[in-house]
């Protein structure tokens, strides 16, 4: 198996709160995989270390390494803008921009310097077709992104990441502020998207989990419990804690 | 427990009292802009307006006022306005809690409340004498510039803080720089609360007598360069008053400047009503 993002024995601190503890994942390439756990144990931030959104963090500490493609990112020599683009992130809540809804998706590439009319226009028809949004917002791409429902803006802020096309998408429980008819969509929307790229997905919900992904890592204070095949996890668990966790025992 | 007055009561009465001071502050308003304009509006006419003065401005009108007004108050927008942004972007974005914010911030706070003629009395020190500007345009503007500043430092620093953080999230996670991020997204959703703030500065600026008393000279003239003196309305209103040339023009002057006023006030808060409903898309 090809792995897009390999990370060997990751630790990451807050001050003296010792957060991810001693993580070891790979992560196939052009698959979607799931992280799944209680609240507070750490998902969102793996997922935020991946595209090194914790640097922001005055406080924030790691040590261990995470390599995209084989190349590590934590390398001083990495331009964090660079990764941002090939490790993309949608998050919980929808957060388009207080902009027209062409400029959200054009966002990205405007940014990165390119501002060609004609090649603009196409790359935000082309993402706004791949995340499943164009015909419902074809006629009012001059409007604020504001004015959409959250699913729709949601979808909105996939289109907005695939348009920069980055390897990884990372999903910090894109569907928690969703109600269900707009989760099935963007559930829909990421089986299509598995082919073009590597996809990470934080879910609480553990039907989203084994409906979108083919695999699942399980976190627990800080740790990985099990990870593998998500049908393996949720079948025949290997360890008593994902056992309990994923019947609903605890969590 | 005994409660000397009922909850249902004590309801009702506080509602009263509410609605009151609501009421008591739009009619003391209604009636000073009333009686200004009730006591000036029967010389205000095209003449009063486009006219110059006549008799230091014993009959005549007021054009050269008029102008001189919006130039001081359009140099110090102009001088105050990036200034003000600028340290408001770097209080809220790069700053963080050091002691040198704190003492900015202090600083700030202190400016908005030195009275005016303090200024007026600096401007003339600093600009006029020190730095040789003479009683002019520049003095005046610079010295209203220091008074509109705090105001607009404050108000861009409350909107820029008061943007939504995950807005910054967005932009930074599709490999936007701070810069981008900041002049791309926050800065445009901070607009509306900074355009606010410069209103706010502008009026502060453009109702000054004593700040430009010392500072812009009381030429009859319209100022035809930054050098040259100038007589904003409500210096030439003091000027009438207290030399008791002509208490009608004086009240004309009122007049002209509080529809001035409410006139800059009510265009800029249309269009950044109509900005904001573009960006919210309601």
């Amino acid at each position: 198996m090809e792995y897009r993002i390999e990370v060997e024995d990751l630790n990451v601190y807050f001050d003296e709160l010792h957060i991810l503890k001693d993580i070891n994942l790979k992560i196939p390439k052009n698959a979607v995989t799931s992280l799944i756990g209680p609240s507070g144990c750490g998902k969102s931030t793996f997922i935020r270390t991946l595209n090194r959104m914790n640097d922001m963090i005055s406080t924030f500490k790691m040590d261990g390494t995470v390599l995209l493609d084989g190349e590590d990112i934590y390398n001083p020599k990495v331009d964090v803008v660079e990764l941002r683009k090939k490790v993309g992130m949608v998050f919980q809540k929808p957060n388009p921009f207080p902009k027209s809804i062409f400029d959200n998706v054009a966002y990205g590439l405007r940014v990165h310097g390119i501002n060609d009319k004609d090649f603009l226009a196409q790359k935000v028809e082309e993402s706004l077709k791949e995340a499943a949004l164009w015909d419902e917002v074809k006629n009012i791409l001059d409007k604020s992104a504001m004015g959409l429902s959250g699913g729709q803006q949601q979808r909105l802020c996939i289109a907005r990441t695939i348009a920069v096309e980055p390897e990884v998408i990372l999903m910090d429980e894109p569907c928690s502020a969703l109600d269900p008819i707009s989760t099935t969509k963007i559930e829909d929307l990421i089986h299509k998207l598995k082919k073009d790229f590597t996809i990470i997905i934080v879910t609480h919900n553990m039907q989203q989990a084994t409906r979108v992904s083919k695999h699942t890592a399980f976190f627990l204070h800080g740790e990985i419990v099990e990870s593998g095949l998500t049908e393996k996890i949720f079948i025949e668990p290997e360890d008593k804690r994902t056992e309990d966790y994923i019947t609903g025992r605890f969590g | 427990m005994h409660r000397i007055i009922p909850p249902k009561i004590s309801q009702k009465i506080m509602t009263g009292v509410f609605w009151a001071s609501g009421l008591l502050t739009i009619a003391i308003l209604l009636v000073i802009i009333g009686y200004v304009l009730l006591k000036g509006l029967p010389v205000v006419n095209l003449e009063f307006i486009l006219g110059d003065p006549i008799d230091s401005g014993r009959s005549g009108g007021i054009f050269p006022f008029i102008m001189s007004s919006i130039y001081v108050t359009l140099l110090a927008v102009l001088v105050a306005t990036p200034l003000g942004v600028g340290a408001a972007i770097y209080l809220s974005e790069y700053a963080g809690e050091g002691k040198l914010v704190k003492l900015i911030r202090f600083g700030s706070e202190t400016l908005a409340s030195i009275p005016s003629i303090v200024f007026g009395l600096f401007g003339l020190a600093f600009f006029v004498i020190y730095l040789g500007f003479g009683w002019s345009v520049l003095s005046g503007g610079l010295t209203l510039a220091l008074m509109a500043l705090p105001t607009i430092l404050s108000a861009s620093e409350v909107s820029i803080e008061s943007i939504n953080k995950s807005y910054a999230e967005g932009s930074l996670a599709l490999g936007a720089t701070k810069w981008q991020t900041i002049y791309r997204v926050v800065i445009p959703a901070a607009l509306p609360g900074i355009s606010t703030g410069v209103i706010l500065g502008m009026g502060r600026a453009i109702a000054e007598a004593a700040a430009v008393l010392y500072t812009v000279g009381a030429a009859l003239m319209i100022p035809t360069s930054l050098m040259d003196a100038a007589r904003p309305l409500p210096l030439h209103l003091y000027i009438l008053a207290t030399e008791g040339l002509s208490m009608d023009n004086a009240w004309g002057t009122a007049a002209v400047l509080v529809l001035m006023i409410l006139i800059i006030t009510v265009v800029t808060n249309t269009l950044v009503d109509r900005y904001r409903k573009k960006m919210m898309g309601r």
